[in-house]
């Protein structure tokens, strides 16, 4: 049998999907294992129960001075900034892309300009932000926002020009005027596609999110690494890092879930 | 009378010629078929109809009004796909036919209750009322074309234009959805033009068949000349021609 027809079965897949994960425990494991056998008090690879242990007094125990635990509010600041950056982000797109994608009037204006827009290096303009914005909340808002508009904006706007044009003259002939064909017709077949594009551009938002706090911030988890660095506490990075990826695959399993939930006829075909 | 008026009518891309010299003068009520061969342009002369396109000469009038320049309420259309909203439930298809030419394309309260009741109305007789609460993705493609008919005619346009409507469906549908059509067209004595690559399916819904080709033809430049009708059958009787030339002409009977 060819190796292209050759499928896992049930418990197989489960397995296999497990296997990597597993693999790469056990080379830290080992790792971490060897450097502290000749090193005692290592700090590189610290061993998984001190990662552990670490975790735990993250999570529960407050700081020494002021009684907060640090992660949490670490965790709230990031989690605000990341979604107010997406949500601004996610709605100037919507309302580009639409305006892009439906009108030739506004794609002969914008649609060159947002190519050219997303070229630019986001991070390359951190410095003008913290200039232009100060070093609190705005401009890491303001970086997040920069960072992702014009990929999600270009989505969609291609998105709305995907649209069969049949669909559109249908409307027309229904009597729809412009904003009707907008509101009735293109922005809720558009809404599942953000909720895609803004999954995707996820990753770029929490890079731009913790860029912006390792430059300059007070709190956040971007900031807590980049702080504990200095320490090499490396079992709070990893702390951290973790915590940061388990974040990111909930919040995209929370938009996938809902994608689903709120637009069925998606689900059916099409 | 004529109801539907087109008037030397050509169409081109750049140099490509499509359609050029077409006049026509339709009744109201009539059922216009329109065949020919693929790239004949038949399809670009629906779209002419529908205003989706303007012509590069010559106009097309319906009763006597302005030519359009862009589509509206006055012409229905059916696609061969994509005819309906697939992100609207059945029902809401039909209610969108009467709810879009508001501000919001939206009705609320105490109307959009009556629009539903209608809606509801109409689904039964094209006999969807059963489905009325799912998405067309679940319908099966006759079903959702009867549904793209009955949405296009609940506008209640002046004419209605169909572009290969059942050319995507199996035989023993698409003879279901000939009866189908007949039978609205028995009661709303709508203005109908229908493209179809399907010969037998024109004659045997049309009152009138028209031959789209390229009377004449450059070997060095096919894409220099255009087509036009170059057939006009009397469709009527089974296709017979005269059959009531006695109620036209009574003095014939004499001889």
């Amino acid at each position: 049998m060819r190796l292209i027809n050759r499928r896992p079965d049930r418990p197989t897949a489960v397995l296999l999907a497990a296997l990597p994960f597993v693999a790469v425990i056990i080379a830290y494991w080992i790792g971490s294992e060897i450097r502290l056998s000749a090193n005692p008090s290592d700090k590189l690879l610290p061993a998984p129960e001190t990662i552990a242990a670490t975790a735990k007094q993250l999570f529960t125990e407050g700081d020494r001075r002021t009684g907060e635990i640090l992660l949490w509010s670490d965790t709230w600041a990031s989690l605000r900034r990341l979604g107010i950056g997406v949500a601004i982000a996610a709605a100037l797109a919507t309302f580009l892309g639409v305006l892009i994608g439906m009108l030739p009037y506004a794609r002969r204006t914008l649609s060159d300009f947002v190519a050219v827009l997303s070229m630019v290096p986001p991070l390359a303009l951190l410095p003008i932000l913290f200039i232009v914005f100060g070093l609190g909340e705005t401009s890491k808002v303001v970086l997040i926002v920069v960072g992702i508009t014009p990929f999600i904006t270009r989505d969609l706007s291609q998105r709305v020009l995907d649209i069969p044009h049949e669909e559109i003259v249908k409307a027309q002939t229904l009597g729809a005027s412009t904003a009707v064909i907008a509101l009735r017709v293109v922005l809720p077949k558009i809404i599942p596609r953000l909720i895609q594009s803004v999954r995707l551009s996820l990753g770029a938002a929490w890079l731009f999110l913790i860029a912006a706090e390792a430059v300059a911030a007070d709190s956040g988890l971007g900031y807590r690494i980049f702080l504990v660095r200095r320490y090499l506490a490396m079992d709070i990075i990893l702390t951290y890092v973790i915590w940061i990826t388990l974040l990111a695959f909930l919040i995209d399993w929370a938009l996938k879930a809902i994608s689903r939930a709120a637009f069925p006829w998606l689900e059916e075909g099409l | 009378m004529s109801f539907v008026e087109v008037t030397d009518v050509w169409q081109s891309y750049g140099q490509r010629s499509i359609i050029e010299r077409v006049n026509l003068d339709v009744t109201e009520g009539e059922f216009v078929s329109i065949v020919g061969a693929s790239g004949c342009g038949k399809s670009t002369f629906l779209r002419l109809l529908l205003a989706d396109e303007t012509p590069s000469r010559g106009e097309i009038r319906i009763d006597g009004g302005d030519p359009a320049r862009e589509p509206g309420r006055e012409r229905g259309v059916v696609f061969q796909k994509y005819s309906v909203f697939p992100h609207m439930t059945v029902r809401d298809n039909i209610v969108a036919a009467e709810s879009f030419p508001s501000g919001l394309g939206r009705f609320f309260g105490s109307k959009l209750r009556a629009a539903r009741e209608r809606a509801d109305e109409t689904l039964d007789r094209i006999g969807l009322g059963h489905v009325a609460k799912q998405y067309p993705a679940t319908l099966s493609g006759g079903m959702q074309q009867r549904l793209a008919i009955g949405q296009a005619l609940t506008a209640r346009p002046r004419i209605l234009l169909l572009d290969e409507p059942f050319g995507a469906l199996d035989p023993g549908t698409r003879i279901a959805m000939h009866d189908f059509l007949t039978d609205l067209r028995a009661e709303t004595k709508m203005t109908v033009f229908m493209v179809t690559h399907d010969l037998s399916e024109g004659f045997k819904l049309g009152d009138r068949v028209l031959v789209f080709d390229k009377p004449r033809w450059d070997p060095h430049a096919p894409e220099a000349f255009g087509a036009t009708v170059t057939y006009d059958f009397d469709a009527r009787d089974g296709g017979m021609p005269f059959q009531h030339i006695l109620d036209w002409y009574p003095s014939l009977a004499a001889h």
